[in-house]
């Protein structure tokens, strides 16, 4: 079969793929029926489904703790002159997700964040969300630096460090994520080696041996 | 009447095979296309990649952002169904040992999962015993697999270089792909410590080689499942088309219980348990072909008990299960800091590296007996769960984008920049090597155990030797010295010792287990002759990686294609001689 007709395929394949991520995306959560999980685009085998359904129907965070996600995630990951935010990324809906789905994550986010109410409340006589702007970062700055952080705080930095890596990874796996890193794969493509101005930069070149057999493509 | 009852096929097959991976599809393919009429068994479901689409999926079409699952191992977009645990399917282990089975029950089985590597033995991998003393030696060499190879090559396709090398023998080529950036950086550094750095050798059609298939397009993501059919699995290459012939017959979610024989002690068919409905059926064939993975062949055949095999079918020689043995592994990985904020373009390429080390040293020189080749990995791929995941790790080690050196950890706009910031200076290696097979690693039948279908259950005793652990420690010493000459640092894999056989990992682990039912010359100390054919039963062939004798220092597919393909040839041959 012709290769420039698959590629063409794919690209128009590509985009309605994209679309359709895009309409669910736009799709504000009050328009949905609650009770019904938005049917996954990827091969699901039924056990899958089962267990995604059932996931879905569950809810672990509450309303207090789901806040206090989202005002850390934001702490985390602000909008910046590239790309949004946490919450615009959604990022707490993937945290109430993957702690469903990974059950390893629950008892130290629950306990971590209780953690960080009480300490509030000692420090600032409030929850953590309470607090002021200020206090909140006067907060996070004791549990942020792992390597100057005071003995007493270590539960909170281990906390910390869960909220940072769910966080990062929630946002950069998202399509404002994605975007903002540059990845510009997932899509057909014809490899034909690093571009030249990147070989010149770290001053390397493919030698005569790997031009002459390497796969060529008709421009 | 009593509600049990096994439901008989009246039709009798040629040859019933069990398994559709490697060995299954390709014996399904060969003799489909000579006019046989055969019966495909596969314990899993259909399964199609242009169907079951995975490909060009991003990671929020995955609510868990592609992270594994007990029913993906391998993550939430991997193509293979299944993994190291099986619900009602358990394995059990004996004197505290490990061994981890990894199974896809699927089409195409765990082709859907491979890499591509796809390497031929070379001349010393089929000779071992003759070399170091250690092991057997096959009873076939090189010049016998060799023309399969060739045949293989041209069917399924592979891209590499052609080297000359005297135990890695080149196949039929297709063009390699140019290697990425880390890829150049790890060639140089290679060329500089004397360890030769070539083009991979994967099977992935760079170029298209028929008009089923289409070209490779460089999305990176041949373990999802290819929608064009570019690269090979067994599913798509080997199963599709031997189905469009007409002669074969695929029965899905068909649990293999026993191979059945008659009174004679020849093998008569297969009888299984339907996962759709539970019932038990029977299907007769006038030869079987036993191809559902090394582990799960042998025990089948231990389970095949009758007053002419009292010791389980084909296991006279009572080797059925022993010599067990998977590929050695160990890694190590860093980050390049010349790498950090570089500039950003598609680097994914093939789905898998571009380049790859072969064997190189000399085992008489050393203090271990086999050898091993390095993967290697890295660069800017599709971000995906556990991306970022330590930054606090690396943001305080190294100076930033303003030239100053950070706290570690952090959070705000300036964390949010370091993930930018690092993101494509990782990169990785991973040894895979050959273990010697011995007798006493091996698999038998659990006197205590069933699985959910009532099926006794295979029970696991694999230690490693010396010889393996010597080989993990040679590997993260090399490992370490190519990320020094490259100028990289390395951030894991380095914290290893003697007290965890140097990060050796966990046999099983690799998934190249073979050897559980080997061939030879000699009927008493092996279950297959030269042809994959049982010395116990004629009628009866194995054709998974249960049939090598040694697992080279490669990946096994190629020679399980190989000799799936050579023992159906002869399959046919005899049975057209009406020797069967």
């Amino acid at each position: 079969m012709d290769r420039r007709k698959y590629l063409k395929t794919l690209a128009v394949g590509t985009v309605g793929t994209l679309s359709a991520v895009s309409l669910i995306d736009s799709c504000k959560p009050e328009d949905k029926p609650k009770d019904i999980a938005a049917t996954p685009t990827i091969d699901r085998t039924p056990a899958e489904l089962e267990h995604y359904n059932k996931l879905m129907a569950d809810k672990f965070f509450d309303e207090h703790e789901m806040k206090t996600i989202s005002v850390l995630t934001d702490i985390i990951i602000p909008k910046d002159d590239v790309s949004g935010s946490a919450t615009d990324a959604k990022v707490p809906d993937f945290i109430e997700f993957i702690v469903k789905d990974m059950p390893k994550h629950q008892t130290p986010m629950r306990g971590g964040l209780k953690w960080l109410d009480i300490h509030c409340m000692k420090k600032f006589n409030n929850s953590f969300v309470e607090c002021s702007s200020a206090q909140q970062i006067e907060m996070v700055d004791e549990i942020a630096f792992p390597e100057k952080a005071k003995p007493e705080m270590q539960q909170g930095v281990a906390f910390f460090n869960l909220m940072r890596d769910l966080t990062a990874t929630g946002f950069f796996t998202s399509k404002i994520g994605i975007d903002d890193l540059g990845y510009v794969g997932n899509r057909p493509n014809q490899w034909d080696g690093v571009p030249q101005d990147v070989l010149d930069q770290y001053g390397v070149k493919y030698d005569e041996r790997t031009l002459a057999e390497s796969v060529k493509f008709d421009t | 009447m009593s509600d049990f009852q096994i439901k008989k096929s009246p039709k009798t097959y040629d040859v019933v095979i069990v398994g559709s991976g490697a060995g299954g599809g390709m014996s399904a393919y060969v003799l489909a296309n000579a006019g046989l009429k055969v019966l495909l068994l596969e314990a899993g479901p259909m399964y199609d990649p242009a169907k079951n689409v995975m490909q060009l999926k991003w990671p929020y079409e995955s609510p868990r952002r592609g992270a594994s699952t007990k029913f993906r191992n391998f993550g939430d977009f991997d193509a293979a169904y299944g993994g190291w645990e099986l619900e009602g399917e358990p394995y059990t282990h004996k004197d505290g040992t490990k061994f981890d089975w990894f199974r896809s029950r699927m089409l195409g089985g765990r082709t859907n999962h491979w890499g591509r590597i796809s390497l031929r033995f070379g001349p010393k991998d089929f000779k071992r015993k003759s070399i170091d003393g250690l092991g057997d030696d096959w009873p076939i060499g090189y010049d016998d697999v060799a023309p399969y190879y060739d045949k293989i090559d041209r069917l399924i396709g592979v891209f590499g270089s052609k080297e000359n090398l005297p135990n890695d023998p080149d196949s039929i080529f297709l063009p390699p792909p140019k290697p990425r950036l880390h890829e150049l950086f790890i060639k140089d550094a290679g060329t500089a410590l004397s360890i030769p750095v070539i083009p991979s050798r994967l099977s992935i059609l760079t170029k298209p080689i028929n008009k089923e298939r289409g070209a490779c397009f460089f999305c990176s993501q041949c373990n999802r499942g290819c929608t064009v059919y570019g690269d090979f699995s067994s599913s798509s290459v080997l199963v599709k088309p031997a189905l469009n012939t007409g002669n074969v017959e695929v029965i899905a979610n068909a649990m293999a219980r026993e191979v059945l024989t008659d009174s004679g002690g020849k093998a008569a068919g297969i009888s299984y348990v339907s996962k759709d409905d539970m019932q038990e059926y029977e299907v007769s064939a006038k030869v079987v072909v036993l191809a559902a993975s090394a582990c799960e062949s042998a025990r089948l055949l231990l389970n095949s008990k009758s007053s002419h095999h009292p010791n389980g079918l084909a296991n006279s020689s009572n080797v059925v299960g022993k010599y067990l043995h998977d590929s050695t592994g160990a890694g190590m990985g860093g980050i390049l800091p010349k790498l950090v904020g570089r500039k950003r373009y598609n680097e994914d390429g093939v789905g898998g590296l571009h380049v790859y080390t072969p064997w190189w040293l000399d085992n008489k020189k050393l203090d271990f007996a086999r050898g091993y080749h390095i993967e290697y990995y890295g660069g800017m791929g599709m971000p995906g769960y556990g991306f970022g995941f330590g930054m606090q790790n690396t943001n305080g080690k190294y100076l930033g984008r303003d030239g100053k050196q950070k706290e570690a950890g952090g959070y705000g706009a300036s964390l949010k920049d370091d993930y930018r910031y690092f993101y494509g200076a990782t990169f990785g290696m991973d040894g895979r090597g050959e273990a010697i097979a011995r007798e006493d690693n091996y698999c038998e039948i659990d006197p205590n155990t069933v699985d959910k279908f009532g099926i006794p259950v295979l029970r696991f005793h694999y230690k490693w030797s010396d010889q393996e652990v010597k080989q993990a420690k040679h590997m993260k010493d090399t490992f370490r010295e190519i990320i020094h000459k490259m100028g990289g640092i390395v951030t894991w894999g380095d914290k290893d010792g003697p007290e965890n056989d140097y990060g050796l990992q966990a046999p099983g682990r690799i998934i190249h287990e073979v050897g559980t039912t080997r061939m030879g010359s000699d009927s008493k100390k092996s279950a297959l002759n030269k042809f994959n054919q049982a010395h116990d039963c004629k009628n009866l062939f194995v054709m998974d990686g249960g049939a090598f004798v040694s697992q080279a220092d490669k990946n096994p597919t190629w020679t399980i294609l190989a000799l799936a393909m050579r023992a159906s040839e002869y399959l046919i041959d005899e049975m057209k001689k009406q020797n069967l």
